[in-house]
C-alpha cells in the first residue's frame, strides 16, 4: 500500500504542479472569455443567469425568511420606542390628509364627469403579482433584487416593480421560479419620466448611487427641487404615471432625484402586469381601443 | 470495513468545508438584511474566505472551486458574468505566489496582506465594471465597501481560525 502510490506521487508531483498552473491560467482565460461572451451574447448569459438563480432560489427563500423576521422584530422595537412622537406626527398628518381626501373626492367626481363628456378611453388597469425579495444583491457595482416568483407565477420580462410608495425597478431576467429586478438606481437603468407640473420629459438614469440623475432634458425647460417625477410611459417599457421620486438637488453636476422607495425596506414587491391586464379588462372593443390605448400610454393617462 | 468508510466520509466532509463555507458566504452576501444603506456597502465576505483559505489550506479550496464560486457571485449579484470569477482567481493566485511571505506570520501581517490584495481587487473590479459598462462607476461606494471589508476581516478570520483548529487539523 505504502510503496507503490508514494513512488507514483513522487513522479507525479512536478507534473501535477505544471498541470495546476495550466489549469489556473485556463480558468483565468475562461473568466475573461465569459466577460467578453457576456458582452456579445446577452441571451445565452441571461439564460444561464435565470437557470442558476432558479436553482439557488429555494435556499435563498428559506434563509431570507428568518432574516426578514429579525429585521421586522428590530423595526417593531424601534417603533415602540418612538410611539408617542409617531402618534403626534400621525395625528397632524391625518388632519392634513383628510383635507386632501376631500379635495381628491371632489376632483375625482369632476374628473369622472369630464371623462364622461369626452368619451375618454381609460388605460388598462394593471393586475398585480406580489413576490417576496429573497436577495438584495448589493455591492457597489450592481443594484438588483431577486424575487421568489417566476414565469410559472406569470412574471414576464419588462414588468414594472413597485411598492405602495413608488417604482422600484423593472424585471430584467426571469426564470421559472425567480425573477431579477433591475433597480432604478442601477448603472444600466434608464426610465423615461415626466418631471414637475410642466410635465417636462426626461430620462432618469441610474448611476449606482442612491440618487439617480435626470438626463436629456429638453433645452429651455427648468425643473426645481421638490418636483415630482413620474414615469411617462414613453417607449412602452413601463406604464405611465407611476410615481418614481422627487427632485432632490439641481446644480452644475446634474439633477438628482430621491427615489420614493427606500431600498432597505423592500420586503414584498408588486409586479404590474400591464400588457396582460389590457387583454383581460378591455373587453370586446379591444382592437379599436388598442390604437387609442397606445396614444394614452404615450401621452398622459387619466388613470390614478 | 465500516469504520473505514465512515472515517473516509468524515475526512471528505471536513475537506469540503472550506469550499462550502465560501459558498455560504456568497449566499449571505446577497441576503436582504434590511439595514439602511448597508446593501450598497456589504463587506466582501466571499473574498475574505478566498483569501483565508488560500493562505492556510489552498489544497482544500482548489482554483476551479474559486472560479465556480466567483461565477455564482456574478450570477447572483447581477454583475457582468466573469468579473468576480476573475477577481477571486486573481486574489487566490496572488496569495499563492506569495505563500512564503505568509507562512507563520502574525495576524496583523495577514491583515495587512489582505488590505493590499483586496485594494488591488477593488481597483481591478472598478476598472473592469467601468470598462464593461462604458461609464465611470461612483468610486466612493467602492471605497466605503473596501473599508467595511477591512473592518470585518478580523471577525471572519477569527471564525475561520476556530473552524480550522476544530475540524481541519493537519496530521
Amino acid at each position: 500500500m505504502a510503496r507503490g502510490p508514494r513512488s507514483v506521487s513522487r513522479l507525479a508531483q512536478p507534473v501535477r504542479g505544471l498541470a495546476q498552473r495550466f489549469a489556473f491560467i485556463g480558468l483565468v482565460a475562461a473568466a475573461f472569455g465569459l466577460m467578453i461572451l457576456g458582452k456579445v451574447d446577452l441571451i445565452l448569459m441571461d439564460n444561464l443567469r435565470a437557470h442558476v438563480t432558479d436553482a439557488v432560489t429555494p435556499i435563498l427563500d428559506a434563509i431570507s425568511r428568518p432574516a426578514d423576521s429579525i429585521a421586522r422584530a428590530v423595526d417593531q422595537f424601534r417603533e415602540l420606542a418612538a410611539l408617542r412622537k409617531e402618534n403626534a406626527r400621525l395625528r397632524i398628518n391625518e388632519a392634513r390628509l383628510l383635507q386632501w381626501q376631500a379635495a381628491a373626492r371632489r376632483l375625482e367626481a369632476e374628473n369622472a364627469n369630464l371623462k364622461g363628456l369626452l368619451n375618454f378611453v381609460p388605460g388598462p388597469e394593471p393586475s398585480f403579482i406580489t413576490a417576496r425579495v429573497i436577495a438584495d444583491t448589493g455591492g457597489a457595482f450592481a443594484h438588483s433584487l431577486i424575487l421568489n416568483a417566476g414565469t410559472r407565477d406569470g412574471v414576464a420580462k419588462g414588468q414594472a416593480a413597485m411598492t405602495g410608495q413608488g417604482l422600484v425597478g423593472r424585471v430584467v431576467g426571469v426564470g421559472s421560479r425567480s425573477a431579477r429586478i433591475l433597480l432604478i438606481t442601477d448603472l444600466n437603468s434608464r426610465v423615461p419620466v415626466l418631471v414637475g407640473p410642466n410635465r417636462t420629459r426626461a430620462i432618469l438614469a441610474g448611476n449606482n448611487t442612491d440618487n439617480p440623475k435626470l438626463i436629456h432634458l429638453p433645452s429651455g425647460e427648468t425643473v426645481a427641487a421638490g418636483d415630482r417625477v413620474v414615469t411617462s410611459g414613453h417607449g412602452g417599457a413601463l406604464p405611465p404615471e407611476l410615481p418614481v421620486g422627487v427632485v432632490s438637488s439641481v446644480n452644475d453636476v446634474g439633477i438628482g432625484v430621491a427615489p420614493l422607495v427606500q431600498r432597505n425596506r423592500l420586503e414584498y414587491i408588486r409586479l404590474l402586469d400591464f400588457g396582460l391586464a389590457g387583454i383581460l379588462t378591455v373587453p370586446s372593443s379591444r382592437p379599436s381601443a388598442s390604437g387609442k390605448m397606445k396614444s394614452v400610454r404615450g401621452g398622459r393617462a387619466g388613470k390614478p | 470495513m465500516k469504520p473505514g468508510l465512515w472515517h473516509r466520509m468524515d475526512v471528505l466532509a471536513r475537506k469540503l468545508t472550506p469550499s462550502m463555507l465560501t459558498l455560504a458566504l456568497v449566499i449571505i452576501y446577497v441576503l436582504p438584511l434590511h439595514i439602511p444603506g448597508f446593501s450598497r456597502v456589504v463587506p466582501l465576505l466571499p473574498l475574505m474566505a478566498v483569501y483565508h483559505w488560500a493562505v492556510f489550506r489552498p489544497q482544500l479550496l482548489p482554483a476551479y472551486a474559486v472560479f465556480l464560486i466567483g461565477l455564482l457571485q456574478d450570477i447572483l449579484t447581477g454583475a457582468p458574468i466573469g468579473v468576480n470569477a476573475l477577481v477571486f482567481l486573481a486574489v487566490y493566485g496572488a496569495v499563492l505566489s506569495q505563500k512564503q511571505f505568509f507562512i507563520g506570520k502574525s495576524f496583523f501581517i495577514l491583515w495587512l496582506g489582505f488590505s493590499l490584495i483586496v485594494a488591488g481587487a477593488a481597483v481591478f473590479n472598478w476598472v473592469a465594471i467601468s470598462l464593461l459598462s462604458l461609464t465611470l462607476v461612483e468610486p466612493k461606494t467602492v471605497f466605503f465597501q473596501y473599508l467595511l471589508t477591512l473592518g470585518c476581516f478580523p471577525i471572519t478570520a477569527w471564525v475561520f481560525m476556530r473552524w480550522q483548529r476544530a475540524f481541519l487539523r493537519q496530521d
